[in-house]
């Protein structure tokens, strides 16, 4: 039953992916990634890693894809015209997806109540992830904060130097 | 009865009465709201159907239910059909998670009175209400509109901008209770409630959960004056209904959450345990009703300017103090 659950989501992602690389509307490519990235932190969670599996939709679904979304609202693309709309499988490749990841979802909540092989060999809580992350890995992670506020840093330096560039321009008519 | 068919039974249970009481009470909410609104601004609100008006939001939704359903043209139509569900699902599903009073005993079995207890249901309620946006995104962007699409813009930055501050607030409550569980936090609140342990986590929580759900003050998606009706404009008859539940719906799910997180849930003196829980999260509506009638609308640079330069910084101080009083307090 575990590994029944395990290939409709390894398919969902796979096929979300696909379909995602493939299309040429951007938001729709955005919801398909989402779909894929669900269908992920679902086989987080059936792998018993609840927490990896809600910082994907948190971060991940919750973030990054939104700003995607943003950034490609911002540029006003037009939603799809007529000839994008295609075939009638591109308009029920999303309901099929959705539905298979629902299926998934509730199977693997079937499988959690009730079949006691469904559940996992090992389960880890968020105390013990936190523990592993501080301790065991502690130096990995103050490597990977540091970069990241080298990241930060830069972005900002580089934002606020369009910004005097921009404003100089516009005292030099 | 095998024993995971009696689990089953006991989860659809609990499922179908959640739903039931979310549902009545977002209709109820709305009538709620437009009286007391009334009240505040000196009129008696909707008081024809039914006495004193009750049977209003039976009238609305067959109202909504009748109404075309309209599509505007070139509209990308299975996004616009999925968003309003999307918008909903996402307000719906966040209740999971939400325990409403302590466990009971029925026919021997103990019972928890949530519909699924995570071990990490801080971070699924901080999911859901991060992929709440995309209800709003999609509909405005699917319309085919330029009021819509700015309103669902509007939506995305007010709604990521505020997500910051709302789950960084989180982060002391989570510290002090020491479990993502919503059920340990509420324990962990039975000599204190968080909101006078921690008043400036409950206060940057407090505003941006109104800002999450798109309210007065911080109704920018929205705002009629420039935008229309913001992202639901093209939307008619029950896909606008939709939206509209969804919002209240949100309104309590966020007070539940309120409830939950600095108030203390179910725990109270006297009173039996769930009508302390929803004498709270009635509370909080109650709150939030009061708020919109009194604030204006906020200008979007505020808007912006407030969570960016004054609630994150803010919350991320009140991390770091809570951490060290509490590392402090271990000696």
């Amino acid at each position: 039953m575990a590994s029944a659950i395990f290939y409709i989501l390894g398919f969902t992602a796979l096929a979300a992916t696909a379909l995602c690389i493939t299309r040429r509307n951007p938001v729709h490519a955005v919801v398909y990634l989402v779909n894929a990235l669900f269908a992920l932190a679902l086989m987080f969670y059936q792998l018993g890693a609840p927490l990896v599996a809600a910082w994907e939709v948190i971060i991940y679904a919750g973030a990054v894809m939104v700003l995607f979304l943003f950034i490609i609202m911002m540029l006003e693309l037009a939603p799809a015209s007529a000839e994008m709309q295609g075939p009638g499988w591109r308009r029920w490749g999303p309901v099929l997806l959705l539905s298979l990841v629902i299926l998934g979802c509730t199977l693997a909540l079937l499988g959690i109540q009730a079949d006691q092989d469904g559940v996992p060999a090992f389960w880890v809580s968020p105390r013990a992830f936190g523990a592993a992350l501080f301790d065991q890995y502690a130096l990995a992670v103050q490597v990977v904060s540091f970069q990241l506020l080298y990241a930060a840093v830069g972005a900002f330096y580089v934002g606020k130097g369009s910004l005097r560039r921009r404003t100089q321009g516009e005292e030099t008519p | 009865m095998p024993e995971w068919l009696i689990t089953l039974t006991l989860i659809l249970v609990k499922l179908g009465l959640v739903f039931f009481v979310l549902l009545t009470g977002a209709a109820y909410l709305v009538l709620a709201e437009r009286k007391l609104l009334g009240r505040m601004q000196l009129r008696y609100g909707p008081n024809r159907v039914g006495p004193f008006g009750l049977l209003q939001p039976l009238a609305d939704a067959v109202k909504l239910l009748t109404k075309e359903d309209f599509i505007p043209a070139q509209a990308d139509k299975f996004v616009f059909f999925v968003a309003p569900g999307l918008a909903a699902v996402t307000a719906l599903l966040a209740f999971a998670v939400v325990p409403f009073s302590p466990p009971i005993t029925l026919f021997g079995r103990e019972v928890p009175m949530v519909v699924c207890d995570l071990n990490i249901g801080v971070l699924y309620f901080l999911g859901l209400s991060s992929l709440a946006v995309y209800g709003v995104a999609l509909g405005g962007w699917a319309s085919n509109s330029k009021y819509a699409l700015l309103g669902g813009i509007r939506g995305l930055s007010q709604l990521i901008s505020y997500e910051l501050a709302m789950g960084l607030s989180l982060v002391p409550v989570v510290l002090m209770a020491r479990s993502f569980s919503l059920t340990d936090i509420v324990l962990a609140q039975q000599s204190v409630p968080f909101a006078l342990l921690n008043p400036l986590a409950f206060l940057i929580f407090l505003v941006s959960v109104a800002a999450e759900s798109k309210r007065i003050p911080f109704d920018l998606p929205e705002a009629e004056n420039e935008l229309v009706a913001g992202f639901h404009t093209e939307y008619s008859g029950m896909r606008f209904g939709l939206f509209f539940v969804g919002e209240y719906i949100n309104m309590m799910i966020l007070g539940a959450m309120i409830t939950v997180f600095f108030l203390g849930g179910w725990l109270g003196p006297w009173l039996p345990p769930i009508v302390w829980f929803l004498l709270k999260v009635l509370a909080v509506a109650f709150f939030f009703i009061w708020v919109r009638g009194t604030l204006p609308r906020l200008r979007y640079d505020q808007l912006m300017h407030f969570g960016w330069k004054v609630l994150i910084p803010l919350s991320l101080l009140n991390v770091v103090v809570t951490g060290a009083v509490l590392l402090w307090r271990q000696g």
